[in-house]
């Protein structure tokens, strides 16, 4: 009996215990949010306060009462930011409609045709995967400048094609298909390539658009190689657009201006993430890593 | 060959094509680079086969510097990343309220530009003559002296790099951690519960082993991406990271090859070799040590 | 250790804005006398895991208490209660060895009950005696066939000596033979134990060939308690008729007039002490009496011959369902290319229902 005596206790210790426990949690989490958001709340807020303003400010003010678009003029007028963002599109454009068609026709092959040397092929493909970047740019480089691709679009897309991950996962989502499907569609005399475009591709839709969304983040943050193959700002993308800023600026040091720049060429993928963040999320859960 | 397989390989060509001209030769190709001698990209000349590259590569004070830089970034940022997002998504799994905004949140990052965000960190950080910045301003109410946190001292311009690339790598972190945690069946702390397991123990008997697979996974992309660092460092601190004290390895290669002190690209390819070996053999011993701690 | 049951009431918020709670259990009043096993049955989503929860501690209430040995613990948390649980897939840690998961719960007592790594290792060497399982203490669970699994997880909650042992469908994890011996086996370490215990199935069977008593429940809500025999015997109602016993209790619209119990035009059987009206008459298959003057007339449809039994298949235009299906010893010959069939029905095997409230009716049949 005595065991029980003291429960009263017991359970007001927990209940408060509990109270405790997830005040602090919530605060945590609060706080590590904070911590991401701030610096999204920083350009905003810089990119809206005049030049004069902001370099009045020797303690930085947390808002501003008098907003101003002035940066965002200045940002696409003073630079070319506009002729970035063409650049970056036409690059993220072609870059992924070229590797989704290799990639669909790549997987396709593994998943679901029969050839002699397939399993072989796959395991060399797989291993390709453990190749770091840092080791073949170097030959990209020599082999795009001796080809006089350098400040070309051609040469800023074709080393960025290949991605044997996506290649991978497609292809483990095709081979989830059943084979009865493939079968019937046979026996209808349905071509492959007409059975890959009129029923793979529509079942596995959802792996494919999330292929997409990843290459298109990867594509318009890219930096390292387009800094290497491009030194004519005709053909810079965002990313060395913002380093160039950065750099040369707008002639002096325009903060509130930079800041508009950095705004405009984030809102994109913001925008792109706000609408597929579920889609995305999985996506890289399923073993994406950046870039 | 017959139709059918000549139908497979057809599909796979312009993968193959793809992937030998820019990712299967280069990789062969590298590796004679770093033994070219001398080799000229102008007139694609050299004068002799040997280690010399290596030797230079690993006299070079410069490479030296970033060596130093890489390592420190790497034992700093791996252990503290992911400590955090385990701290942080352990908090996420056990709330249910906001618990997909949080989670949407802490995912941002990961697509933004890292140039892009690099910049307002270095404003956040930065003091000029006109502004000692947020930041210094924050340490101010605690009575901290404004540090220049971007041309200042080695260990401040270090503290911003560790905390930019800490910032950039939560996102993942955070999301493989929570879906590992969510993925734990929910009877194992039942079963807990009712035997009175504190939480401290729950955590290190029961949810800790339970997901260590995915925190080595975890630890073992987080060495190999801190040890290839460089566009954190970009943004930071500008392009010529050899003047700032604050380049990584693989800045050392790109300038190598291109850049303020480029056009070697038989020193930069013996910089990225020694680069993948020294990832490799990390690797290794990451792998070692997880088959000793994972236990099934 | 006796547990009571007050009012208990479980409600889940429902789910979506403005939907309606779920009632998971509703106003549950029973007792559970110590030392007994106790089965708690019914259909599938009925509540029975939710009763389950609430007495461990790892629901919280909504209405309504809880006892243990006459001490309210309703809102004392799962942790102190002292009850130990089987869970339905086990729970076994899956990078524990299975000494390691029968310590367990040992290495988390505190203060004067803390044990020495010695006494720990004996009583877990002590409980794996009792399931018939010290051979394999150092294997991990994934080692282990889903019988030994059990038998772990048994251990397990067993060895910190808890004043009930809950069981939340034990058996279903497992194939048939061994669901056989399992039962078995469960029934001996209780009896052997003396421990309370109370476990959840939703087969019937299962419950009957153990208990000491069964707890029907449907929707949340209590139908019956009693002796496994005496609830197959006298089901309080339709419900409880229908869902115990295999095959089950066939059912006929009938009627009560001047003293007898129709089944549609058939005059079945006598009826004394009820007034006349409508009524489920229930027979159990083994109440069918192959007569060739018998009262019940039916269109046969098959025969299914089971080695001791043989079972007629049958209809009959009453039948709430389409068929009937009565168990006849094999040594009854029945033509089955016959088109009707005769049956006599004996009394005791026969159970009347009210119409409207599906409640049992005492009658006097013969």
């Amino acid at each position: 009996m005595g065991k029980f005596m003291d429960f009263e206790k017991i359970e007001r210790r927990a209940r408060t215990g509990a109270r405790v426990r997830n005040t602090i949690v919530y605060a945590l989490l609060a706080l590590w949010a904070l911590v991401v958001l701030f610096p999204f709340y920083w350009m905003i807020l810089t990119s809206l306060k005049s030049y004069s303003a902001y370099n009045a400010e020797y303690i930085p003010q947390l808002f501003t009462l008098s907003p101003t678009l002035q940066n965002y003029m200045e940002a696409f007028t003073a630079v070319p930011l506009a002729q970035y963002f063409i650049n970056t599109l036409i690059f993220t454009i072609i870059t992924t409609a070229v590797m989704m068609v290799v990639t669909v026709l790549a997987a396709y092959a593994f998943a679901r045709l029969d050839f002699p040397g397939r399993n072989i092929a796959f395991v060399i493909f797989l291993s390709l995967m453990m190749i770091p970047n840092e080791l073949v740019i170097i030959t990209n480089f020599v082999t795009i400048t001796n080809l006089d691709l350098r400040n070309t679009f051609l040469g800023l897309i074709l080393p960025s094609v290949t991605s044997v991950f996506y290649i991978y996962l497609l292809k483990e989502n095709f081979a989830q298909v059943p084979d009865e499907l493939y079968y019937a569609a046979k026996v209808d005399a349905t071509s492959d390539m007409k059975y890959l475009w009129k029923v793979m591709i529509p079942i596995c839709r959802p792996t494919i658009v999330t292929i997409a969304i990843l290459k298109v983040i990867e594509c318009w943050n890219s930096y390292v190689w387009p800094r290497l193959i491009t030194d004519d700002q005709s053909y810079f993308l965002v990313s060395n657009g913002i380093q160039e800023i950065r750099e040369n600026g707008f002639g002096r040091e325009n903060v509130p201006a930079m800041m508009a720049a950095v705004v405009a060429i984030s809102i994109p993928l913001i925008v792109l993430f706000l609408i597929f963040h579920k889609k995305i999320m999985a996506g890289v859960a399923r073993g994406g890593t950046k870039g | 060959m017959d139709n059918r397989s000549m139908k497979g390989w057809l599909y796979l060509l312009p993968a193959i094509l793809f992937l030998g001209f820019f990712m299967v030769y280069p990789l062969i190709d590298v590796f004679i680079y770093s033994f070219e001698e001398g080799y000229n990209s102008a007139s694609q000349t050299y004068y002799g086969v040997g280690a010399y590259n290596y030797a230079y590569v690993l006299h070079d004070p410069y490479f030296l510097q970033a060596v130093k830089n890489t390592f420190i970034l790497v034992a700093i940022t791996v252990p503290l990343s992911t400590g955090l997002a385990l701290l942080i998504s352990l908090g996420l799994s056990s709330i249910e309220k906001l618990r997909n905004l949080f989670q949407t949140v802490y995912f941002l990052p990961y697509v933004t530009n890292t140039l892009a965000v690099g910049l307002v960190f270095m404003i956040l950080f930065k003091k000029t003559p006109y502004t000692d910045g947020l930041i210094n301003l924050v340490l101010g109410w605690f009575r901290v002296s404004p540090i220049d946190f971007i041309d200042g001292p080695y260990w401040a311009k270090m503290l911003v790099l560790c905390t930019y690339t800490v910032w950039v790598v939560m996102p993942f972190k955070i999301l493989v951690l929570t879906s590992a945690l969510a993925s734990v069946n929910d009877t194992y702390y039942k079963a807990a519960r009712v035997d009175g397991t504190t939480r401290s123990r729950i955590f290190f008997r029961i949810t800790l082993p339970l997901i260590s697979p995915t925190v080595f996974y975890l630890i073992i992309t987080g060495f190999i991406g801190a040890f290839k660092a460089y566009s954190d460092a970009v943004a930071l601190f500008g392009t010529n990271l050899n003047a700032a004290e604050m380049n990584t390895i693989v800045g050392y290669v790109y300038d190598m090859l291109y850049g303020d002190s480029g056009g070697y690209p038989s020193f930069a390819s013996a910089a990225a070799i020694i680069l993948f070996v020294i990832v490799l053999t990390i690797t290794c011993i990451n792998l070692l040590v997880s088959r000793k701690h994972v236990h099934y | 250790m006796k547990i009571v049951l007050e009012h208990l009431t479980k409600r889940f918020p429902g789910r979506g804005k403005n939907a309606p709670d779920v009632i998971a259990v509703n106003d549950f009043t029973f007792e559970i006398p110590d030392g007994k096993l106790v089965g708690l049955l019914g259909p599938s989503g009925c509540g029975k895991s939710t009763v389950l929860n609430l007495i461990s501690g790892l629901h919280k209430v909504s209405d309504g208490k809880v006892y243990f040995d006459g001490e309210d613990v309703t809102k004392l948390p799962a942790e102190h209660r002292g009850v130990g649980i089987v869970f339905q897939n086990y729970a076994l840690y899956p990078h524990l060895t299975v000494e390691k998961n029968i310590m367990f719960p040992m290495e988390n007592f505190k203060g004067d009950k803390r044990l020495s790594k010695q006494e720990m290792q004996s009583r877990a060497l002590e409980a794996a005696k009792l399931v018939q399982i010290d051979a394999l203490m150092d294997r991990k669970p994934a080692e282990l066939s889903g019988g030994q699994q059990q038998r772990v997880a048994i251990a397990r909650a067993l060895v910190k000596r808890p004043r009930v042992l809950l069981m939340d469908e034990p058996l279903s994890n497992l194939d048939a033979r061994l669901r056989l011996q399992t039962r078995e086996e469960i029934r001996r370490i209780q009896r052997e134990t003396k421990i309370t215990t109370v476990f959840v199935t939703h087969d019937q069977e299962e419950a009957m060939s153990i208990s000491d008593m069964i707890v029907v429940m449907k929707d949340g809500v209590l139908q019956q308690i009693g002796k496994p025999q005496q609830v197959y015997d006298s089901p309080a109602n339709l419900f409880v008729a229908k869902f115990l016993g295999t095959p089950p209790i066939n059912v006929f619209h009938g009627r009560i007039c001047g003293g007898m119990l129709y089944a549609g035009q058939d005059a079945i059987l006598t009826a004394k002490g009820v007034p006349d009206q409508e009524v489920y008459a229930a027979v159990r298959p083994e109440g069918f009496i192959l007569d060739e003057q018998g009262p019940l007339r039916c269109m046969l449809q098959g025969v299914e011959v089971m080695g001791r039994d043989v079972s007629v298949v049958a209809g009959h235009p009453a039948l709430e369902s389409t068929q009937l299906r009565a168990i006849i010893p094999s040594t009854s010959r029945v033509d089955d290319e016959a088109e009707a069939v005769r049956f006599s029905i004996v009394p005791e095997k026969t159970l009347l229902f009210a119409k409207d409230t599906e409640l049992r009716i005492d009658a006097q049949l013969a």
